[in-house]
């Protein structure tokens, strides 16, 4: 390959310019038209991504984007079908992460990847430690890891075991590390996610500074005033697609949104677009759950939602912004910080068999990991959560078993060679009824639906949702989470609005429409009291986790 | 991502048909040919007489390898079978005094108690099931020895006597407990809700938590389960051998009983369990046993040739599990 400087759409300037400048420099890291496929699910299509020296770059998309499928191919875990990726002009086939690492490009994932039990010093030089005499030199490597710490604003005694430390300071060695092993790009994938608004400011003021410093960062998360607030440049992805770059000044929040979920504000969608009659329920009566003041850390934040009979609450929100979490928590799955769940009136014990008892049902998110027993048959795992109501003294009610079953295959239409068959030999569609029919069974007063309708065929989540709207109708609560904007909209009567675990907002009646929820999830929430703290000098980052000095 | 494929590649089918056959059958298959080739070898082999001599050596496994079956279905395993043996066969000369079956009971309670930590290791404190059982294998066993004194006691009681060494309508006691065992464990296994809910939690233990399946509480019972069928092969090795000696029985049947489930066709990641396969492959491997010792092969061929099978048992298992 030649070096691919002519093909260039712009003009390329020799290093690192000032971030938002006029003239764009060179990028360090470039990746043109990268195909990538999994057996016949095509994750990303005819990518074009750059990031340049010094900018802070955000790459966001929703569930299914190819934003991780990206990160993958840059970072040399996957290879890609087609196009190629440059560092600094030079194509490059990575033959491993370690690879890539080598090259110049770290990548800090969400959940901390260093070695817990291993001290911060040796995980901060793990690899290169510095030796005398062949042997590891520890003191110098303590004081080496002490000072290059301090100035990522973390104070600690760098013999602890990396896990004594809060995950912010966890997060803080990783980045140092990262830029230790002299990094020219650093892909940072939700930092965020389990810090406290402290550390986060922190984390903001050693961003600025890689960043002075001409590093790359390309910055993954679904927050969208951080984006504002530290990125310069922005690239949206949808459906394994690019869909913009530009300025971050450039885009404003409705256009970042509406980007995202793939619609125009005014972009009027005839209805019956899904499967629901788009009938208005009566919500009556005392609500069956009342879920008020929900608290989990980083997930949930003073969450409270309320399920009349007879009515779908959706729930909306970006990815992240703690939908399945509310929906665990009031199944009782989800241990909490604070908050209670009122089922009919009354509080249950927080256990999932507690609930399903009141009278609970959950529909999980994700269908292979928490939802199917994949070597189970179709029959065994409709009556899976049943089992207590068909069994008596320890043995199960063949009679009851097959007539349970034979119901709800037929009413929902379930196909399958016969009621033995595994259900991992099914469509996914039909996996997803399967398990529709498990919730049903359990003749339940409030459905949970959380992404009822993901990854199955057009159908199936016809019929899936016509059954939602019937349960509805019948007087059944739901509370329904989509990612798809139609289903949420035209599904529900009332849809609760999320945003980084709180409540902001929340639609009714005419307000049930597409702008509203775009404009609602877009709008700038009051500012979360910071407690003030200096960017540069927060010390201590590790005082914040409950773990105390020995 | 998405949907994946969800049925294996057509090209793929009749290889993996195969070995799924072989993987379900073939430990019947070579349990004929074995009894075939030794009979032919030595017409004596097929006679009444050694097949009590074989089965007073296979129960103990058998019994054994039946609750580790449960266990390894939830995705665990319990190292500490064999410790658990040395425990009751400790307890049971301190209690003789008080009669023999009181003995007994309280061998088999020691069992329980042991698979009640082990289970409640595992299931509340979240404990790998091989570390706390191990812990169990080493620290029990220690306890047994202590209990009973470093040296061997010997126990001349009929009533345990005749539990290892008599027969009843020609066939040994341990055989009828044995066959009372295995057709308990199968109908727990098909026609309880207990044992529906064991394969769920061990296939998928999210999914079964999440239907409110009291995941915890299995757990627990099928390690409190595995410590008493291992109580209950303790007693067996007392009554057969006429003396209690916890340093040296129970020695390996962790590893025997393990190897007799996976022959058996169980796999070793859980969600599924063969009752009758895992009887066959204690079978099988006592067989194979008897075999090379009957044809004066050195046990320590003997160890290699085993090594082999249960290698070639666990290829094939994961070919199955590939499905």
């Amino acid at each position: 390959m030649v070096q691919g400087q002519g093909a260039q759409p712009v003009a390329a300037e020799p290093t690192a310019a000032p971030p938002g400048g006029p003239a764009a420099p060179t990028p360090v890291l470039e990746v043109t038209g990268v195909h990538k496929s999994f057996t016949g699910v095509h994750a990303l299509r005819d990518i074009d991504f750059a990031v340049r020296p010094g900018e802070v770059h955000a790459l966001i998309g929703e569930n299914g984007a190819g934003k991780s499928t990206l990160i993958k191919v840059m970072t040399g875990v996957y290879e890609p079908d087609e196009g190629e990726v440059r560092l600094r002009g030079e194509p490059v086939a990575f033959a491993s992460p370690l690879a890539a690492q080598e090259a110049g490009i770290s990548t800090i994932y969400q959940e901390v990847n260093l070695v817990p039990m291993m001290s911060v010093a040796r995980n901060l030089f793990l690899g290169r430690e510095p030796r005398r005499y062949g042997l590891i030199d520890s003191t110098r490597m303590k004081r080496e890891a002490r000072e290059i710490l301090r100035d990522y604003g973390v104070d600690v005694n760098p013999s602890r075991p990396l896990r004594s430390l809060g995950l912010g300071a966890q997060q803080m060695v990783a980045i140092a590390r990262a830029v230790q092993i002299e990094a020219r790009v650093v892909i940072m994938d939700e930092p965020t996610s389990s810090l406290e608004a402290r550390e986060v400011e922190t984390l903001f003021g050693v961003i600025r500074r890689l960043r002075d410093q001409g590093i790359a960062i390309v910055y993954v998360s679904h927050r969208l005033d951080e984006l504002y607030e530290i990125c310069d440049r922005v690239t949206v992805m949808r459906d394994g697609a690019v869909v913009r770059v530009d300025d971050m000044s450039a885009v404003d929040r409705i256009t970042l949104v509406s980007l995202m979920l793939g619609r125009e504000i005014g972009d009027v969608r005839k209805h019956g677009a899904t499967g629901f009659a788009d009938a208005a329920h009566r919500a009556e009566g005392a609500p069956v759950v009342a879920a008020r003041d929900l608290r989990r850390r980083h997930q949930l934040d003073g969450v409270s939602v309320e399920i009349r009979p007879g009515e779908v609450v959706g729930l909306g929100g970006l990815l992240g912004s703690g939908r399945s979490e509310t929906a665990k928590a009031i199944m009782g799955a989800l241990p909490l910080d604070g908050g209670t769940v009122e089922v009919g009136g009354s509080s249950t014990r927080r256990t999932v068999a507690a609930s399903i008892r009141a009278g609970v049902v959950m529909l999980p998110e994700d269908r292979k990991l928490e939802g199917i027993v994949p070597s189970l048959s179709v029959r065994e795992n409709i009556v899976l959560a049943a089992l207590p109501r068909i069994t008596r003294g320890g043995l199960v009610d063949r009679a009851k078993q097959d007539e349970i079953v034979d119901y709800f295959m037929k009413r929902l239409r379930i196909k399958a060679s016969s009621p033995d068959q595994r259900v991992s030999e099914l469509s996914g569609g039909n996996q997803q009824k399967v398990l529709l029919a498990r919730c049903l069974c359990l003749d339940p007063k409030a459905l949970l639906l959380d992404e009822p309708t993901r990854g199955i065929d057009v159908g199936a989540k016809a019929e899936v949702q016509g059954v939602i709207n019937e349960l509805a109708a019948q007087g059944l609560g739901v509370l329904l989470i989509s990612s798809e904007l139609d289903e949420l909209i035209e599904g529900s009567d009332r849809v609760v609005v999320l945003k980084d675990g709180r409540v902001v907002g929340e639609l009714t009646g005419a307000d049930v429409t597409q702008d509203t929820l775009m404009t609602t999830l877009a709008e700038a929430p009051p500012e979360p009291d910071l407690a003030g703290a200096p960017v540069d000098a927060v010390p201590d980052l590790d005082r914040t986790e409950e773990e105390t000095h020995d | 991502m998405t949907d994946v494929a969800v049925r294996p590649a057509p090209a793929a089918l009749d290889r993996t048909r195969v070995v799924g056959w072989l993987q379900d059958y073939g430990v019947y298959v070579a349990i004929v040919v074995l009894i075939v080739i030794n009979t032919a070898i030595k017409p004596s082999f097929f006679s009444l007489d050694n097949f009590r001599v074989q089965a007073f050596q296979v129960v103990p496994v058998l019994i054994v390898a039946l609750g580790m079956a449960l266990v390894i279905t939830t995705e665990g395993i319990d190292l500490s079978v064999g410790a658990v043996i040395a425990l009751s066969s400790a307890v049971i000369p301190l209690y003789l005094g008080y009669g023999a079956w009181l003995s007994i009971v309280v061998a088999l309670v020691a069992g329980c108690v042991s698979g009640l930590l082990a289970g409640l290791m595992v299931a509340v404190a979240n404990v790998q099931p091989i570390i706390a059982t191990l812990a169990l294998m080493i620290g029990v066993r220690g306890f047994a020895v202590i209990v009973n004194g470093a040296s061997a006691k010997s126990v001349t009681d009929e009533t345990i006597g005749a539990l290892g060494l008599d027969s009843w309508l020609g066939v040994p006691q341990e055989v009828w407990v044995a066959v009372v065992i295995v057709l308990i464990v199968g109908f727990v296994v098909r026609r309880t809700a207990f044992g529906r809910r064991l394969t769920a939690i061990g296939d998928n233990r999210a999914a079964s938590a999440l239907a409110g399946l009291p995941v915890k509480r299995v757990l627990v019972t099928v390690y409190v389960i595995s410590g008493l069928f291992a109580a209950v092969a303790g007693v067996f090795l007392v009554g057969h051998g006429g003396y209690a000696d916890p340093s040296n029985y129970g020695l390996n049947y962790e590893l025997s009983a393990i190897t007799a489930v996976v022959v058996g066709g169980t796999p070793l990641t859980g969600g599924r369990i063969k009752v009758l396969g895992t009887v066959a492959g204690a079978v099988f491997m006592q067989l194979v046993a008897a075999t090379l010792i009957q044809n004066n092969v050195k046990n320590s061929y003997s160890q290699m040739v085993e090594a082999v099978i249960i290698i070639a048992a666990v290829y094939a298992a994961r070919g199955r599990s590939g499905r």
